[in-house]
Parts: C-alpha cells; sequence; structure tokens
C-alpha cells in the first residue's frame, strides 16, 4: 500500500463570503508528482499555502510527514517546513540579496549548524542542479525570468526537502524555458525522490510532470487519476482543460 | 444610514490597525530570537545613508535663517543676536522637525515600498518558509534602527545647521568660531535641548511604524506599492506634526 506523506481531509476556506475550498480532499503518495489542476481563482495556490502554514484554513485537518499541521507551534511547523519546500509562483527572491545570500538564507536561518565550507559546497551543489552555477555572485535583477525560477528551484531545494509544492512553476515563462523548468522538476523526483505538488493550469506541464491528477472544481477535488483517465472524462468543468 | 461617514470610519479602522501593529511590535520585539546583524544593517542604511541629505538640507537651512534674519535684526539693532537667536531655533524647533520631516521623506518611503514590495512578491512569505518571522526581521529591526538612527542624525543635522549660519554670519562680519559658539551656547539651556531631543526617538519611531505597516499591509500588486510609499510620507509627515505639538505642550510644564 502506498505511503501519504501529505493527507488533507475536508478542508475549508473562504474570504469574506468568498468559499474557497469546501471540504477538499486528497493525498500525496510518497515519490509522486501530483498535480491540481484548476481554473484561475479556483483556490489551488490557497490550497498548498494551508499546506505549508501560510494561511490558517477554516475547517479540516492537514497531515504532513504524520505531523498535524494545524495543531504546530511556530518552533514545530519551522522543523517541518525544512522537509516542505516550496516554489513560489513569483520566485520570492530576495532583492537586496546576491543568488549567494539568497540560497544561504534557509540554510542560516532554518538553524542547520554546518561550516562555511559545507554551507559554500550545499550552495553550488543546488546551483549545478539548476545550470547556473556562474550566477553565484550575481543579483536576481540581473538575471531572466526562467533564470530566477531555476535559482528559486535551487533555493527549493537546498535543504533537500522530502516534499516540494510548486505554485504554478511554468506561468510566465515562454514555451522553451518552461520546457526546462518541466525537465527540471522530473530531474529532481528523480535524483532526490521528492514527492511533489504541482499546482498548474498549463497543460503541457500538467502532462508531463504528472504521475496523477487531481481537478479542483468548486471548492473539491472533483476527480483524481493520471491524466490519461481524467482526460477521457466527459465533463462540463474537466473536458474544457484537454480540448 | 451608517452613524459615522465613511471616510471617518476609515480613518478609525486605520488608526485602529497601526494601534494593533505597534502593540505586535512590543510582543514581538521582546522575544528572542534577535535580529541583531539586521539592525545594525538597517542603523547603517537607514542612518549613515541618509547623513548626507540631511547635513546638505541643515547646512541650507542655518544659512539662510541667518541670511534671512539679518535685516529685521538689523533694523531692531540686534544683529549680534542672531547667533543665540538661530541657535535657539534650531535646537528647539527647526534641527528636530526639519531631520524628521527629510527622514520620512526618505526613510518612510522607502521602507513602506520595499515592505509593500517584498509583500506582492511573496518575499515576505519565502522568509517565513525559510524558518524566519518576517516581522522581527523585517519590521522590529527598522523601527529600532529609526527610532535609534533620528536622534543621532538630529544631533548632527543641529551641529551642521550651526556651521550654515556661522557661515552667514561671517558673510557680513568677520566672527571665530569661538565666539560664535560662545554667543550659541551662552543663551541655550538643557531645557531648550532635552525635550526637542527625546521627541525624536519618538519621531523616529512613528515614521518607521507607519511605513512599516503600510508597507506589510500593501494589497494589490504594484498599485498598493506606490500607494503604500505615499501614504507613509503623508501619515508620517502629519503625525511628526501631531507629537511635535504635544511635546511642546509637556516641555512648557517643566518650563
Amino acid at each position: 500500500m502506498k505511503e501519504a506523506v501529505i493527507r488533507i481531509k475536508e478542508l475549508s476556506k473562504a474570504f469574506g463570503s468568498n468559499q474557497v475550498l469546501i471540504g477538499f480532499d486528497l493525498d500525496l503518495y510518497r515519490g509522486e508528482n501530483l498535480v491540481v489542476l484548476g481554473k484561475s481563482g479556483s483556490g489551488k495556490s490557497v490550497l498548498i499555502k494551508c499546506i505549508i502554514g501560510l494561511i490558517d484554513p477554516d475547517a479540516g485537518s492537514i497531515n504532513v510527514l504524520g505531523q498535524d499541521v494545524l495543531s504546530l507551534d511556530h518552533q514545530e511547523l519551522d522543523h517541518l517546513r525544512v522537509k516542505l519546500g516550496f516554489l513560489f509562483q513569483s520566485n520570492a527572491l530576495y532583492d537586496s540579496m546576491t543568488i549567494r545570500e539568497n540560497l544561504e538564507f534557509p540554510l542560516r536561518r532554518h538553524s542547520i549548524q554546518l561550516s562555511d565550507r559545507e554551507t559554500d559546497d550545499l550552495v553550488m551543489e543546488a546551483l549545478e542542479n539548476v545550470g547556473l552555477e556562474h550566477t553565484v555572485d550575481m543579483m536576481p535583477i540581473e538575471l531572466s525570468g526562467g533564470m530566477r525560477k531555476r535559482i528559486a528551484l535551487a533555493r527549493t531545494l537546498i535543504l533537500k526537502p522530502d516534499i516540494i509544492l510548486y505554485d504554478e512553476p511554468t506561468t510566465g515563462l515562454d514555451p522553451i524555458t518552461s520546457l526546462e523548468i518541466i525537465s527540471l522538476i522530473n530531474k529532481i523526483k528523480e535524483k532526490y525522490g521528492t514527492s511533489s505538488m504541482i499546482i498548474s493550469h498549463d497543460m503541457r506541464c500538467v502532462k508531463l510532470t504528472a504521475d496523477r491528477l487531481a481537478v479542483l472544481v468548486d471548492g473539491k477535488c472533483k476527480v483524481v487519476g493520471t491524466y490519461d483517465q481524467v482526460s477521457r472524462i466527459q465533463d462540463e468543468d474537466i473536458s474544457p482543460f484537454f480540448n | 444610514m451608517p452613524l459615522l461617514p465613511t471616510n471617518f470610519r476609515i480613518f478609525l479602522r486605520e488608526t485602529g490597525e497601526i494601534a494593533r501593529f505597534t502593540g505586535r511590535f512590543f510582543v514581538e520585539g521582546l522575544k528572542p530570537r534577535y535580529e541583531f546583524a539586521e539592525f545594525i544593517k538597517q542603523c547603517f542604511i537607514l542612518g549613515y545613508k541618509s547623513l548626507p541629505l540631511v547635513g546638505l538640507t541643515a547646512f541650507i537651512i542655518g544659512l539662510v535663517l541667518t541670511m534671512q534674519l539679518r535685516p529685521t535684526m538689523e533694523y531692531f539693532g540686534v544683529e549680534v543676536q542672531i547667533p543665540a537667536m538661530v541657535g535657539v531655533a534650531i535646537f528647539r524647533e527647526i534641527g528636530p522637525i526639519l531631520t524628521a520631516l527629510i527622514f520620512a521623506g526618505k526613510i518612510g518611503s522607502s521602507i513602506g515600498a520595499e515592505l509593500g514590495s517584498m509583500k506582492v512578491t511573496e518575499q515576505i512569505d519565502a522568509m517565513e518558509v525559510s524558518g524566519t518571522n518576517p516581522f522581527k526581521f523585517l519590521v522590529v529591526t527598522r523601527t529600532l534602527a529609526a527610532t535609534l538612527m533620528l536622534p543621532i542624525l538630529t544631533i548632527l543635522s543641529d551641529a551642521i545647521a550651526l556651521t550654515g549660519c556661522f557661515l552667514g554670519e561671517n558673510l557680513y562680519q568677520s566672527l571665530t568660531y569661538n565666539l560664535f559658539f560662545r554667543k550659541v551656547f551662552l543663551n541655550l539651556a538643557y531645557i531648550d535641548f532635552i525635550p526637542a531631543f527625546i521627541k525624536t526617538f519618538f519621531f523616529g519611531f512613528a515614521i518607521a511604524i507607519v511605513g512599516c505597516y503600510k508597507g506589510y499591509s500593501t494589497e494589490r500588486g504594484t498599485e498598493g506599492v506606490g500607494r503604500a510609499a505615499n501614504s507613509s510620507v503623508v501619515i508620517s509627515s502629519v503625525l511628526i506634526f501631531i507629537i511635535d505639538l504635544i511635546a511642546v505642550q509637556i516641555a512648557n510644564i517643566f518650563q
């Protein structure tokens, strides 16, 4: 039986009168890429921000690696976040820091005891993974959109997390750069055996990365299955994604 | 029909939010972990890097004030009192207010824009995910640095303004540095300097906390960033005058 690394039960979240998630259920299994597909504004980003503890849901439970996220205090949540990487839609690189400082930031802030040499080695390894070793002393503003995305991915990877949450990883990128990011996502899964939840509405990204696919409709998980299974479903909410 | 006009309700709500934000500053600021490295960095950015602008403005004001006063003082035959008069004006009011307003324009807007931009580009969320309390790292350090740096800048600005005044005096008569400063300090008492110095801590605190609040609560993308920078300057400038008014009333009790 497959081991669930993330288990979401009856998750609900509303912003004022706007009910975004209504009794949402989903499991992410160890070593898989699970894509959550949904329209813009359907609550996909809210879902993964709830998982990482950036947004408090109104009801339901989220279990990550055996820990109930909603019952953790701040310190326990920080410990859990070491094992939980997050790639932000806007990359969220710190403008005032160099690429090296950006990558060192999670290492230093999570109070991981490392020598300068070890920190440097980890930074270079993360940059090698995304093929951008030469940018180590540059500022984020000097990089293209695709390079910034890869650096953000390197920063997510630096703690070697068990799970990575990707928030629309290919949004705003040209088709070639988008393909590079997709192949990096797959490479990371193969190399580190990470489990990933990928939020996307880019169908090429969905097709090329998804081991399983969940469709979010009206705040609920309407269907879960492989790409082929879901693409064959004739439904007014699901079919438009594949046509 | 609502009991209070909409704008007044917005004003009250905003005041309440700023008060709550200030309360959170004290709660978070007292708890470890303390961000000393970031605090020192912010002292350098907010204090040292503001000195050229503050210094230039203070020098010009000292010089212009002296030149503007001279005709009137000469008319009454008391031009010998110009250094004393300028000294009192600079120490009691012009130095602190001018420095605070320049500081609000430069630092208040930059804090509002920086934090606002960090908010809309998810950098604040990224900090939290990276095991950092962003409120402590961004707000507490900047507010403490501004609270500490503005009084220091004010002392330097007072000294530079007096240098401007000295130059202004020497355009019309030959006056030694020694004699000039003797004239300035002969008419100054501690009561002229101390309340004015104390209020600059409050000015610095108000400028930073408003800038941080506006940046931290930015919404609606880049448009919101511009609005945060702008309203930081407007609100903190008004607050400077309100604090000044209160400070003067309190200082008068002890005179």
